[in-house]
């Protein structure tokens, strides 16, 4: 096990910028995401703490050495793919021992070990089966135990819950959370899912046209965001207003916004759906923001309702366990409130 | 319902066939069955002379050892160039596959083939002009080297093989290649990560998993080899005689024709016996 830093790393494929300076602290034995729109530089960043991709600048260094000289091969490191790349030709057991007998462990040890990881992923039954004779989730499962059973000083993924359907997929989420903290290994995943970030991990890094944009909790990204991007990206966010490009936020002449202090100057103020609450009438509180506007759409979706507002040129969207939404009907006035603490500066 | 279904996906699947067989029984089926029954034969029906059935021309092989010997020489060619080939091919199918993306590999590939595309004779011809005493190769050799050296591969073995490879050698990288093709590059960088050098990578992961179209490589070059009579003619002279030789002179030169077919049909089978022989050994190398 061993902490990861990543300081100042910039990736380019010919003259495409990949990854543009990017740097950040993976602290030993935590759970860390990587999140971004398709071709912001993940996997390149994945594959360049790997390994399989050297750095032109910057450095990356693993248990504080720096690894910039060191081939994959060398980094001890694990490995998850995607689409599991599990040798065909191997069975279950020679797939999961195949680290090990690289290594030379001696055949007891091997396959003791071999037994230890299959049974931590729940598979000790199935070690003399081929790949193509699992199942999606039983191959996740496989390529998992592979992956930690050199003990590695760090397990990298990269989106390894996306082939697999919701509820399986939730249900490896679980199990994946369970192994990395029954051994403890630092682990750095790569996901398209938000709210998989979000749930799993220590500590998520927004990437964003191959920049950093932000590094931190999910919980301080997700309530202070640093830019639009981040704030739209991560979770919904409705921008309720905008800077009029002089300096001053423009709250499209609504005075029940309040902009909290110290933010006139801020680039925009956005709330999250699930802050807000929706009224026929207006609400008389004090500390309340308020707009007005037409209730467009209603949906149910079991524990939670959405709701589209719209409120002159902007949309809002607003989300509610069910039995917290009055009774309206699409096409109605109404109100929508929140809190002015849960007003989001974006600086 | 679905009878009917199933039964028009049989004439659909039947009418699709249809030209292949045809094609198979009027261009393989038939004239081979023509040379099965000349095998059996005393002498050519449609000569002048008298003919009856016998088994002469099969006893004729177990007679002297002329025969044996030499069908184990052919063999042994077969072998030599099979391994020429894999060896040359195999590293070129994987450099292609692997490591040449776009355009260059476009390139490559159409010189892979270039032998394809002469013609046979002219081939043959072209490499005794290279290697003929003072021929191409020694003028070459002795205008980079400082030194007088004396090559002349002419008529001798390594003639034929370097003849056979360069010919055959476009069967063993294209298999090679489309095998090497379908293995996932994931499953590399999985190896690599897990600590594996190249040579583990392809000893325990490449090789088995190409090793299908490499094998089809092999059996495409070993079975025209064992049975081939103008290399071995051309390139080898009087070293040049094998089994193929013998049995060509039977149908051009000595007119046995059922001699020839006789022993063509003992090489088919030595040939099948060795692949049927060596193909569960070498299905469970691939596991
Ligand atoms: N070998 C390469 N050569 C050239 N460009 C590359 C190479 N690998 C990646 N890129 C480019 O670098 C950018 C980042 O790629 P990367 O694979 O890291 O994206 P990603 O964030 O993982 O996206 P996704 O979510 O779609 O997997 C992309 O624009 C991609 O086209
Ligand atoms: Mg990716």
């Amino acid at each position: 096990m061993a902490e990861v830093s990543v300081k100042n790393v910039t990736k380019k494929f010919g003259n495409f910028t990949a990854l543009d300076d990017v740097s950040m602290e993976f602290p030993d034995g935590g759970f860390f995401a990587l999140l971004g729109p398709s071709g912001s530089g993940k996997s390149t960043l994945l594959r360049t703490i790997a390994g399989f991709l050297f750095a032109d600048s910057g450095s990356i260094h693993i248990g504080n050495k720096s690894v910039d000289l060191i081939p994959v091969e060398k980094r001890e490191i694990g490995m998850m793919f995607q689409n599991y790349a599990l040798f065909p030709n191997m069975t279950i057991a020679d797939n999961v021992g195949f680290g090990l007998r690289v290594r030379k462990v001696s055949s007891d040890e091997e396959r003791r070990r071999i037994g230890e990881a299959l049974e931590l992923v729940q598979l000790s039954t199935l070690g003399d089966r081929k790949p193509h004779q699992l199942s999606g989730g039983q191959r996740q499962r496989v390529a998992l135990a592979r992956a930690i059973v050199t003990n590695p000083r760090v397990l990298l993924l990269d989106e390894p819950l996306s082939a697999l359907d919701k509820s399986l997929r939730v249900d490896m989420q679980v199990e994946l959370k369970r192994i990395q903290h029954e051994i403890g290994i630092t682990t750095i995943f790569v996901t398209h899912d938000q709210e998989e970030a979000l749930t799993l991990s220590d500590k998520i890094g927004i990437l964003r046209e191959g920049r950093m944009i932000q590094s931190g909790p999910p919980r301080s990204v997700y309530n202070n965001p640093v830019d639009r991007f981040t704030a739209e990206f991560l979770g919904d966010a409705n921008i309720v207003a905008e800077n009029d490009g002089n300096g001053r936020l423009n709250v499209s002449g609504n005075p029940s916004i309040k902009i909290p202090e110290g933010a006139e100057t801020a680039s925009a103020l956005a709330v999250r759906p699930e802050s807000l609450s929706i009224s026929a009438t207006e609400p008389e509180q004090e500390g309340l923001s308020k707009v007005h506007g037409r209730l467009v759409q209603r949906m149910f979706a079991g524990a939670m309702s959405t709701c589209i507002v719209q409120c002159g040129s902007h949309t809002y969207k607003m989300v509610a366990r069910d039995q917290d939404v009055p009774n309206l009907s699409e096409g109605e006035n109404i109100w929508l409130s929140w809190k002015s603490a849960q007003t989001i500066v974006i600086p | 319902m679905s009878m009917t279904l199933a039964n028009q996906q049989r004439i659909k699947i039947f009418s699709l066939l249809s030209p292949a067989y045809l094609w198979l029984t009027v261009a393989i089926f038939l004239p081979l069955s023509a040379m099965f029954y000349f095998s059996f034969l005393s002498d050519v029906p449609f000569g002048q002379k008298e003919w009856f059935y016998s088994t002469e021309n099969y006893q004729a092989f177990f007679q002297t050892t002329t025969y044996a010997k030499l069908l184990w020489k052919s063999i042994n060619l077969g072998l030599m160039v099979t391994g020429c080939a894999v060896l040359v091919g195999f590293p070129c199918a994987y450099v292609l596959a692997k490591s040449i993306q776009g355009r260059s590999r476009e390139a490559l590939f159409l010189l892979v083939i270039l032998p394809f595309w002469s013609n046979s004779l002219v081939r043959i011809f072209s490499w005794a002009i290279v290697l003929r005493g003072n021929g191409v190769l020694e003028i070459a050799l002795n205008t980079i080297l400082p030194f007088e050296v004396d090559v002349n591969l002419m008529f001798s073995t390594p003639a034929i093989v370097i003849g056979l490879v360069h010919s055959y050698l476009p069967y063993v990288i294209l298999t090679s290649y489309l095998a090497l093709q379908a293995i996932d590059d994931n499953l590399i960088d999985a190896a690599r990560s897990m600590g594996a050098n190249k040579l583990t990578i392809l000893w325990r992961i490449i090789l088995p998993l190409s090793l299908p179209g490499l094998l089809a490589g092999a059996v495409l070059i070993f079975v025209p080899v064992v049975g081939s009579f103008m290399e071995p003619r051309i390139l080898g002279g009087r070293v040049g005689t094998y089994f193929g030789t013998v049995i060509e002179d039977q149908f051009v030169a000595v007119f046995n024709w059922p001699l020839g077919a006789a022993l063509s049909f003992i090489l088919l089978a030595v040939v099948l016996i060795i692949l049927a022989v060596a193909s569960p050994i070498l299905r469970r190398a691939q596991t």
